[in-house]
């Protein structure tokens, strides 16, 4: 469970929030910015559902 | 915007005719989590980018938005929380004992034709979105009645058919997937805003002031100059959820709360979405206009340009979180308009078809800056009557929860209060052009001074 909301955090608070703040920074020149930011959406939906408790 | 109060009630379903017991009770914190995704829904997308095209300068928006943000948390806190906890009633059932079952219909009905509007408008947001891949561009007719490409129109008939049979068959679903989609769609809308920021080649404070002022001479030049100042945006952001605070819909949500401090609640989801999110949005529409000088706030356009596909599916889900709640309460509402017989989802389908219609007419999403201030001013004043059911109906002595108390289905004295400043209100919003979000104060004291003035005659 643990790394699975770990790998969540990652999804979202790297390969999305993390990329698009480095790309602003300009620390991060890649064309490829938006296919990153893609893999980090559907890592999340992949696999938050399997620890999100319904509130 | 806010759907809070639908999501707890529906699929909740309890203690909709009976106090929140005690066991049922949640501290405030729990409040700030369920509150947190709620006010990053699909609107901000539309609602951000108006700013700007509305004129707004960006220091007037970022602190105009601190200072309604505060006054809206500070009206839950204050005025729902505690008649919420006091009273751990829906507001359904509080005001069917006050106003009488009967008028309650009536308010239902009323409160279903605005959100069939709302969730049209969402609709609209989706579409935008889902006419990227296929590159159909909605374009906006400058008659608020009038309509996009044929390909555009029928792309929103499509989302909109889709949406509604699932609002129809499957709501429990889309609202999990709402919860599991709320964090992140929070981070896409940050992500939309910095990159936004990147492709304006923003690095200094003075440097983004230049290109806001640049996009807003733009827009200006296209449409004609408007205004839209410090104050205008401090009273929309407090007012633009009034029927939820003022209006009391929320009382439905914090009747579960152990203690008013849950009317803190909505803190954090009021900061990131009506904050955040509609800075960052407006951002996006700010930067479209330096790329291509494209002065049309096209949701689905902005965030496939900011973020590519990440931004389309954004969209998508965030109109569509947004969308079915509002299309299921709305048809909830429309229910009582069928005979006993009818299918259940009958209803629904009915609330699904005229949002739909209403999504085929683009300029309709963009007049969410007045219609939310409309949807408050019309809402708003039934919260006038609770407030005063509540905390002066003994001390004036008058009776309290009349229709309980009488047996009547049909209170006119609350009738009269909410809609004689309801007609005033929309008299100076289309026959004196008054912003609509400025009606709702007003017409809330009023409600509540004729609900006093009213009992108490009759009293006499």
């Amino acid at each position: 469970m643990k790394i699975l909301k770990l790998i969540s955090g990652i999804s979202i608070g790297v390969l999305i929030l993390l990329v698009s703040i480095l790309s602003f920074t300009g620390a991060l020149k890649l064309a490829s910015i938006n296919t990153i930011m893609l893999v980090g959406t559907l890592l999340w939906f992949a696999v938050t559902p399997f620890w999100m408790k319904e509130e | 915007m806010s759907d809070t109060a639908v999501e707890v009630e529906e699929v909740g379903g309890e203690f909709e005719r009976t106090p929140v017991p005690k066991s049922k009770l949640k501290g405030w914190k729990s409040f700030l989590g369920m509150y947190a995704g709620e006010h990053a829904a699909g609107t901000e997308f539309m609602i951000g980018p108006l700013f700007l095209a509305a004129g707004a300068s960006l220091k007037d928006l970022i602190f105009g938005l601190l200072i309604g943000n505060i006054l809206a948390i500070l009206t839950w806190r204050y005025l729902v929380a505690p008649i919420a906890v006091a009273s751990k009633l829906t507001l359904y059932y509080q005001l069917e004992k006050i106003a009488g079952k009967h008028l309650v219909k009536v308010y239902n009905v009323v409160n279903g034709v605005l959100f069939c509007f709302l969730a049209g408008a969402m609709i609209t947001v989706s579409a935008s979105a889902v006419g990227i891949p296929f590159n159909v561009n909605f374009t906006v007719p400058e008659n608020i009645f009038g309509l996009s490409s044929p390909a555009f129109s029928m792309i929103v008939i499509i989302v909109g058919l889709v949406m509604t049979v699932v609002a129809a068959a499957g709501y429990n679903t889309v609202s999990k997937f709402a919860n599991i989609a709320a964090p992140w769609m929070i981070v896409v809308f940050a992500a939309c805003g910095l990159s936004a920021l990147t492709q304006m080649e923003i690095t200094s404070w003075d440097g983004l002031l230049a290109e806001w002022d640049k996009g807003v001479n733009v827009v200006q030049a296209a449409n004609g100059k408007v205004d839209f100042g410090f104050w205008k945006i401090v009273v929309f952001s407090w007012l633009c959820n009034a029927a939820m605070h003022f209006g009391m819909a929320d009382l439905t949500i914090m009747r579960f709360a152990k203690d008013a401090r849950a009317g803190w609640g909505p803190s954090i989801g009021m900061f990131l979405g009506h904050y955040m999110a509609w800075i960052c949005a407006s951002f996006m529409l700010a930067a479209q206009i330096k790329l291509t000088g494209d002065i049309t706030a096209n949701p689905g356009a902005m965030a496939w340009s900011a973020v590519g596909w990440t931004g389309i599916i954004c969209v998508i889900v965030a109109g569509w979180t947004t969308a079915n709640p509002t299309i299921y309460r709305a048809g909830l509402a429309f229910q009582s308009l069928f005979p006993s017989n009818a299918k259940t989802y009958s209803g629904v389908i009915l609330a699904g078809l005229i949002a739909t219609a209403a999504g085929v007419f683009p300029a309709l999403s963009g007049e969410l800056l007045g219609f939310v201030g409309f949807y408050g001013a019309i809402l708003g004043p039934m919260g006038g009557v609770i407030f005063v059911n509540h905390y002066l109906a003994k001390k004036m002595n008058f009776t309290q929860n009349y229709a309980d108390e009488a047996q009547t289905g049909f209170n006119v004295a609350v009738l009269l209060a909410w809609v004689i400043p309801v007609i005033l209100a929309l008299y100076f919003i289309f026959a004196q052009g008054l912003f609509p979000a400025y009606a709702v104060i007003p017409a809330w004291i009023g409600s509540s001074v004729l609900y006093v003035i009213i009992m108490k005659s009759k009293k006499s």
